[in-house]
């Protein structure tokens, strides 16, 4: 079967942009990856887009060109934009196409999420007691890691650290003044142990990327960038998800261990080989803790890991090279399609300042969220 | 004071949790799902924090129905042993001396403890703490 290429990519910016909506971030972004492959609208045959609050995808036909185009829309939460270049994959590696794109866009209000139980199949008096509050969710989740496994607070700073450092250097990105530790620690709690820059904030942007098979690819003349495995899982018994009344006393896998190990037995690579990686940091003890569930090290050593900056972008293993979502803010329908165009950028070696030495040649990716769904890929140029 | 629903403890007093005990499998869930496939089922008193955090803004409302005067409040999950580790708040406890492993009594407690008519939530309180 031939691979799948990543032949074109493109974003609109993340953060707020007042007076562009969801739809206008995601034609824009369009139009940069139409531009990158050098093609024209006309040549896609098919899409896939998502977005989680900025309305249905499929809209901005009236702006890109009513081709009669296949466009379907994806709403798959925190996997949205996973699941939707999941699709194109096998779009393609089916046979039916050979040139496509998947995209994703949101803008979301400011402040935290706001979520209703029966959007989730939960009794009213949940939400009417206190509890449908994410990051009360992800506070309690990291408490119970840190006691199990020695995680400290300190840790947690570290990788907001680095967020904001490389968020700095990424022209996409929205946060973009370093923070210190102290910043960081000193700042106020949201959710002990958490502080308020250790959460990603909703946002908005838009992503897209232009997929073609291997032929394709070469008529094209593009950077061969392959998209070697997509995989998107739910999750398993006793996983521990947001908005959970109880929990089973006998603790399980997770959904992003499914996806990982589907995503390396796919590429027919382990954790080991991978140059750089983009995990789900919406705050940053899920960066620690999918360190561990992607296979990238056992759980608990990614406290010397941080210390040693063994994540940083000189370090062994690259993390969040543009500064994840703690920098770039989630815009849900976007955020899993920003972590591949940074691996492509990565890959193609324009990361500019922000760029990873050593001339990677694979790059992994991984989202995960409610309500215990989660999405991996893996490039390898 | 009532409870801020039906079904969510016993009528006994003291009270306890009412969780869904699975017919198949004797898995325990809480809330009792409105399902037959579950067995409503009085939940032990006591238990362990097996995690918890504090919250420290007020939630969106919808859906909260919380005092507008916020003040933080602590939540845990509470591991009630051989049955289920349920979410509920903490009561009658200074915030720094919360604990992973701390026992805890089932106590309902006013989702406004300055309103006459509030609501009754879930929550523990250390065992041995005044009412």
């Amino acid at each position: 079967m031939s691979d799948v290429c990543i032949v074109g990519i493109g974003i609109h910016r993340f953060g707020r942009t007042d007076g562009m909506s969801g739809v206008d971030q995601g034609v824009y972004a369009t139009y940069a990856a139409l531009a990158d492959a050098g093609i024209k609208w006309q040549d896609i045959q098919f899409a896939y887009g998502s977005s989680d609050a900025a309305g249905n995808p499929d809209t901005m036909v009236e702006q890109l060109g009513l081709t009669g185009v296949q466009f379907i829309n994806i709403r798959n939460g925190c996997a949205a934009g996973g699941s939707a270049l999941f699709s194109g994959q096998m779009a393609i590696k089916s046979g039916e196409f050979d040139l496509g794109m998947a995209v994703g866009f949101d803008k979301h209000p400011r402040g935290a999420f706001n979520a209703l139980p029966s959007e989730y199949n939960l009794p009213d008096w949940y939400g009417a007691a206190g509890y449908m509050v994410t990051t009360q969710f992800f506070a309690t989740k990291i408490t119970r890691y840190m006691h199990d496994y020695g995680i400290t607070r300190t840790a947690l700073a570290r990788v907001a650290e680095k967020a904001f450092a490389n968020g700095a250097k990424a022209d996409h990105a929205w946060r973009r003044e370093p923070l210190t530790l102290d910043d960081i620690l000193n700042a106020p709690l949201v959710s002990d142990p958490y502080t308020k820059p250790m959460f990603c904030s909703p946002a908005e942007g838009g992503v897209a990327l232009i997929l073609a098979s291997e032929k394709k690819a070469r008529e094209l003349g593009r950077p061969l960038i392959r998209l070697k495995a997509a995989s998107m899982r739910t999750r398993p018994n006793g996983s521990f998800e947001v908005f959970a009344p109880s929990i089973d006393i006998q603790r399980g896998g997770t959904a992003t261990r499914l996806a990982a190990a589907a995503a390396f037995h796919q590429a027919g690579i382990d954790p080991n080989d991978i140059a750089i990686a983009q995990l789900q940091d919406t705050e940053a003890g899920a960066e620690i803790m999918h360190m561990a569930e992607n296979g990238f090290c056992r759980d608990g050593e990614q406290e010397q890991w941080l210390a040693e900056q063994r994540t940083h972008l000189n370090g062994k293993l690259p993390i969040n090279t543009d500064g994840g979502c703690l920098a770039c803010g989630e815009p849900i329908g976007a955020s899993g399609l920003r972590q591949v165009y940074e691996n492509v950028v990565q890959l193609r070696g324009n990361a500019g300042a922000r760029q990873v030495a050593g001339n990677p040649k694979t790059a992994y990716s991984h989202v995960y969220g409610a309500p215990g769904v989660s999405a991996v890929t893996i490039l390898e140029r | 004071m009532r409870p801020i629903t039906e079904g969510l403890f016993t009528e006994e007093m003291p009270p306890r949790l009412l969780g869904g005990r699975d017919r198949e499998n004797g898995r325990i869930v809480f809330p009792c799902p409105a399902d037959s496939r579950f067995v409503a089922t009085p939940l032990a008193r006591v238990g362990k924090i097996w995690s918890y955090t504090i919250q420290r803004f007020r939630p969106k409302t919808p859906p909260y129905e919380g005092p507008q005067t916020f003040v933080p409040f602590a939540v845990a999950y509470v591991e009630l042993p051989d049955e289920v580790i349920v979410e509920a708040r903490l009561t009658d406890v200074k915030h720094e001396d919360i604990h992973i492993g701390m026992l805890v009594e089932f106590s309902p407690s006013p989702l406004d403890p300055d309103a006459e008519s509030s609501v009754l939530i879930p929550a523990f309180r250390p065992i041995g703490a005044a009412a």
